[in-house]
């Protein structure tokens, strides 16, 4: 067979560009279908923001997480807690942290002190952009999902503990009944139903607020033009989706 | 000088061997990747559909609201401070009762301890509710021999 090269490269290159274009179509066509026809994921890019100054630390959102979540309910598996931080006014470098069953059962009563601010912070996954919980995954069990939320695929976790260890705000841990990895879902089931989270729900003082980036008609965008807001450990560029107002500078 | 068969009669047999390698890994694959695996990123598609089954614990106020307007009523009418709060912050989950009121009959909570959960004084509360040294201020009488819950100014 005798081809000329001018037309060998023509059609190589028309071959090469059509295998292309098929492929990007059959990518677009897998990926454009709808998993669930109500819920829209592309529609949505959630997130949470805790006011500092409107907790009073009673812990309804503690329990009310462990309650909706299945969460074990011995001490130390929280998908949700309260930190209590005293800020000694002579050494703000080193805070006394408690946070009694999470927070849970409320905190001991405190004497006022003039020489200390006494804060609650609460605390739950990050739900990270880029979160290195992720990344670390060796299977691909834990993920972002396309609507922002960070999620562990439990028939798919080996239970290796490694993203237990990634996560630099401390919000996994290993459930003992499945030995799978356990973290906030955001409510995920609730979400999609257009409900807001436990935690939120529960909230006496609405210093927990779920968002929705992605609606335009959320309270968020107002506050958000108006308030400064900060995420933890913004050093470590995780793209944290975790918004604390009035939050105390020695909070980590 | 002629080449003999038995000169690359191995290259033959090794690239036999590689092309049915390929063949091989092409056919296997799959059979180890689960299903929906990187149709949004590295990870099952699915598993994003698997959380949504959880049953829901809390129903949230607007259930309960349906069927409870007396307590709504009420507390728009006394503008009660609680009047936004969530039922279940103090009644507990009852999404099991709001899908079968009459099945599943909630259990009263607990007065003192629920108001005592928000309501005690303690340093680094902000001043958002009214705080109280609960002991200093009942004697151990309880909050409701006082206050009602849904509209809690005095009597």
């Amino acid at each position: 067979m005798d081809v000329p090269r001018r037309q060998f490269l023509v059609e190589s290159g028309r071959w090469l560009m059509l295998t292309g274009v098929a492929a990007c179509a059959y990518e677009a066509m897998l990926a454009g279908q709808p998993v669930d026809a109500e819920y829209e994921m592309s529609d949505h890019w959630w997130g949470m923001l805790i006011d500092v100054d409107k907790c009073i630390g009673c812990g309804l959102c503690v329990k009310a997480c462990k309650e909706e979540n299945n969460v074990p309910d011995s001490p130390y598996y929280f998908n949700t807690w309260v930190e209590r931080y005293r800020v000694q006014l002579a050494d703000r470098e080193h805070p006394l942290v408690d946070s009694p069953n999470g927070g849970a059962d409320g905190f001991p009563a405190l004497e006022e002190s003039d020489d200390e601010r006494v804060f609650f912070v609460p605390k739950l996954c990050n739900h990270c952009i880029d979160s290195p919980c992720t990344q670390v995954c060796p299977v691909g069990a834990t993920f972002r999902s396309p609507d922002g939320v960070v999620l562990v695929d439990e028939k798919y976790c080996i239970g290796c503990r490694y993203c237990i260890q990634a996560c630099p705000y401390g919000c996994r841990y290993l459930d003992p009944r499945t030995h799978t990895a356990k973290k906030c879902t955001l409510c995920y089931h609730r979400i999609v139903k257009g409900l807001t989270t436990a935690c939120c729900e529960v909230c006496p003082t609405g210093a927990r607020q779920l968002f929705d980036l992605k609606n335009p008609g959320d309270p968020i965008h107002a506050y958000l033009r108006e308030h400064p807001v900060q995420v933890l450990k913004p050093q470590l560029a995780t793209g944290s989706k975790l918004y604390y107002a009035n939050l105390d500078g020695t909070v980590r | 000088m002629k080449r003999e068969r038995s000169d690359w009669a191995h290259l033959i047999r090794l690239g036999g061997l590689l092309v049915l390698g390929l063949v091989a890994f092409v056919f296997i694959r799959p059979l180890f990747i689960p299903e929906g695996f990187g149709v949004y990123g590295h990870y099952r598609a699915g598993a994003i559909l698997d959380g949504r089954d959880h049953p829901l614990e809390y129903a949230g106020r607007a259930d309960c609201e349906m069927c409870h307007s007396d307590v709504v009523d009420l507390q728009e009418e006394r503008q009660s401070s609680h009047r936004r709060l969530s039922c279940e912050g103090c009644h507990g989950p009852l999404a099991a009762h709001a899908a079968a009121p009459d099945d599943v009959r909630p259990v009263l909570p607990d007065i003192t301890p629920a108001c005592v959960t928000c309501h005690e004084k303690s340093a680094g509360r902000p001043p958002l509710v009214p705080q109280v040294e609960v002991r200093d201020h009942s004697g151990g009488e309880a909050c409701s021999s006082c206050h009602v819950a849904h509209t809690p100014g005095m009597f």
